[in-house]
């Protein structure tokens, strides 16, 4: 009785800014603009299927990266001391307490043809090289701004592993590869699922990256989204269309995200 | 027009100027007050009005108003210190998300300072209110030529507050051209591939290629639309980026040798970087012109037409122009201006300039979802295959309901 109470606020403000939006969207996606039923909405979303490929192909290999140089990073710092610890986490999070869009500005004019990267070449009698309004500019930017997202619930999983798991598995003659590849990483495992998440949905759905380091050719579903809310033909019984779109999507993607970590669970639960 | 991000003092050595015209106006102020100090009830303009405990909600372009930084005149304090009235400012940067705003409803605006073609899609939808011109009684300052304008035929909806061409900006180092002669086959010119910076809204980039093209921007020929959506496909591989106001930025520090913008924008653009030179393409351009109208659900209705007529008042209005660059449609206002400023073709084009611009109208919907899908189309490069995304999507199912049987059969095996 008493959690329920203090959940209340909790399932309020869920009800209010959550459910309602949330079926604000799905009614807005199957009425045309005088409010009538239809599907064209849907059926309209799959014109677009060239830009929803791209974002999930930008968005994955994002969260690739982000998962090939986040998890290495992770271990190391979940394996020193607590005070270097602390620290080194700190380091990570600096870049944070600034503003996203100020982050994202000074990769631009880092970039740029007369940027400080093409200059600074150019000192070498290299380039100009073609770094900013490209899709590689634009993967560069969902890796910088997101990688905290993945690196951080992969280090609370790893600081939070038994010792004496590894110890064991050591005494029973695994060498440093199978302790790793056997023990490690499965028990990481949720970790490395909800850092996948929170580095791939929003990588999927930003808009704001690929307008200023993608330069406004290198349209992702964000973008797609935006321009039928503020674009010339206001329509947002579209842009909830290609939402609702992308929600599936990143249900179905999840979906196969969970599978992997109860078959884990499972498994070691068996064995 | 549009907006700012960063509005530098541009005007900055006219300063001193204002500042004198001011304390002489104050001047005048004082001795009138203490020539008739006793007696008349109008609060004398040194004396702020006592509070009526209106507040008016005023919704404007950002950066489009004199806001006190740099010594200019903060308008709506004025306002409020000569009218007691209270005024709430908030700012857009599109007309669309304005009108967005305004569809959604839940906000009542006073004032809204639309463009063209957005104060006649409004009028269209019967957004607007009617203005009672009797409390406007500053409208006579407004010349001629902005009466009665295309998208307000009978002009009884909105009062033009600044106005504006569009041009190209150039480098003067890295562009070889004629400034007398300037067309916009410039922007679509491969020697400078990779330097031009194009607009990143469907209607002001459509509206250079219908230029290009020798249509009317208003057209509702889809096969135009088409035409031009054709000449932009062919402009893309020279283009760097399609941008808004990072073209301050950009042509800021040499990094594009070409763009198009808004001409009232020009100052700052030549304050950035002297190398910049702008002209108005022979073959015509866009003129925009922007107008306070009064939304439909305003509740302060007469509080608004006061600020519409504080606006064109002769001094706020001028103190408005000086600090945003854009033109004014006063006559009286140009003539208050530094004539530097005032005789600059790129702010006041000559009319032969005039002649070949055209006003944007609205857009029937039908029109308006084409462009966008033009648009669309123009930024990803041709049309989509819709059956990659099916095949994708199904992929992925096949993915998960693979996955769940695998588990499925595996967990029998181990219980057998």
């Amino acid at each position: 009785m008493k959690s329920k109470a203090i959940a209340a606020p909790y399932v309020v403000w869920m009800a209010i800014f959550t459910v309602v939006p949330l079926a604000l969207v799905l009614v807005f996606a199957f009425t045309d603009r005088s409010g009538n039923f239809t599907l064209e909405n849907i059926a309209n979303v799959s014109r677009y299927s060239g830009v929803f490929l791209s974002s999930i192909w930008l968005g994955a290999l994002a969260t690739i990266i982000c998962l090939l140089l986040g998890y290495p990073m992770a271990y190391i710092i979940s394996r020193k001391a607590g005070g270097r610890q602390s620290v080194m986490v700190m380091l990570m999070m600096l870049p944070m307490w600034m503003n996203f869009l100020l982050r994202t500005y000074a990769w631009m004019t880092l970039l740029e043809n007369n940027g400080l990267i093409n200059n600074f070449l150019g000192l070498f009698g290299i380039g100009p090289l073609e770094l900013i309004n490209t899709q590689g500019a634009v993967v560069l930017g969902m890796v910088y701004n997101f990688f905290p997202y993945m690196v951080l619930p992969i280090y609370s999983v790893l600081t939070k592993l038994d010792g004496r798991v590894m110890e064991a598995a050591q005494d029973l003659g695994a060498n440093r590869i199978q302790v790793f590849g056997r023990v490690i990483l499965p028990l990481s495992m949720p970790g490395i699922i909800s850092g996948i998440t929170m580095v791939f949905v929003p990588a999927v759905s930003t808009f704001i990256i690929s307008k200023m380091l993608g330069g406004g050719a290198n349209l992702l579903i964000g973008d797609l989204i935006d321009m039928q809310f503020l674009g010339s033909a206001y329509n947002p019984n579209l842009g909830s269309a290609i939402s609702l779109v992308l929600m599936v999507l990143i249900l179905i993607c999840m979906g196969i995200m969970n599978q992997f970590d109860d078959g884990e669970e499972e498994g070691g639960i068996i064995v | 027009m549009k907006t700012v991000q960063a509005k530098k003092k541009v005007f900055n050595n006219r300063i001193p100027h204002r500042t004198i015209r001011l304390a002489a106006a104050l001047l005048c102020v004082l001795l009138l007050g203490s020539l008739c100090a006793c007696g008349t009830s109008t609060p004398s303009p040194e004396e702020p009005a006592p509070s009526t405990g209106v507040t008016i909600n005023v919704y404007n372009w950002g950066e489009y108003i004199s806001d006190g930084s740099d010594g200019s005149l903060d308008v709506n304090e004025e306002f409020t210190r000569r009218t007691g009235i209270e005024v709430n400012y908030t700012t857009f940067a599109t007309n669309e998300e304005l009108y967005a705003k305004l569809s959604i409803g839940g906000t009542d605006y006073d004032v809204i300072i639309p463009s063209d073609y957005m104060v006649g899609k409004l009028i269209e939808n019967n957004m607007l209110q009617k203005l009672d011109f009797s409390n406007i009684p500053n409208f006579e300052l407004i010349d001629e030529e902005f009466r009665n304008p295309q998208y307000d035929p009978t002009n009884e909806y909105s009062v033009p507050y600044t106005w504006g061409v569009v041009g190209i900006f150039y480098n003067t180092n890295m562009v070889d051209v004629d400034p007398d002669n300037v067309s916009w086959d410039l922007l679509w010119d491969e020697r400078y591939a990779g330097q031009i910076l194009m607009f990143d809204n469907p209607r002001d980039a459509f509206a250079i290629a219908q230029a290009r093209l020798g249509q009317s921007f208003n057209t509702t020929d889809p096969a135009d639309w088409e035409a031009a959506a054709e000449e932009l496909m062919k402009q893309k591989p020279l283009v760097q980026s399609y941008v808004m106001d990072q073209i301050f930025n950009k042509m800021g520090n040499n990094e594009a040798a070409l763009a198009p913008y808004y001409a009232g924008d020009g100052a700052i653009l030549l304050e950035e970087n002297e190398d910049l030179a702008f002209a108005v393409p022979k073959e015509g351009t866009n003129k925009f012109v922007d107008a306070m109208c009064i939304p439909v659900g305003s509740q302060h209705k007469a509080e608004a037409e006061a600020y519409i007529n504080f606006m064109c008042d002769v001094e706020i209005a001028t103190a408005n122009i000086e600090y945003i660059g854009y033109s004014t449609p006063e006559s009286a206002v140009k003539e208050q201006l530094d004539p530097e400023i005032a005789e600059n073709e790129m702010f006041y084009p000559s009319d032969e300039v005039l002649d070949r611009s055209e006003i944007f109208t609205n857009l029937p919907d039908d029109t308006n979802l084409l462009l966008d899908s033009l648009w669309l189309q123009v930024k990803t490069g041709g049309s989509d295959s819709t059956v990659a995304l099916i095949a994708v999507l199904i992929g992925f199912i096949m993915v998960y309901i693979g996955i769940v049987v695998y588990k499925k059969i595996k967990a029998k095996r181990l219980r057998s």
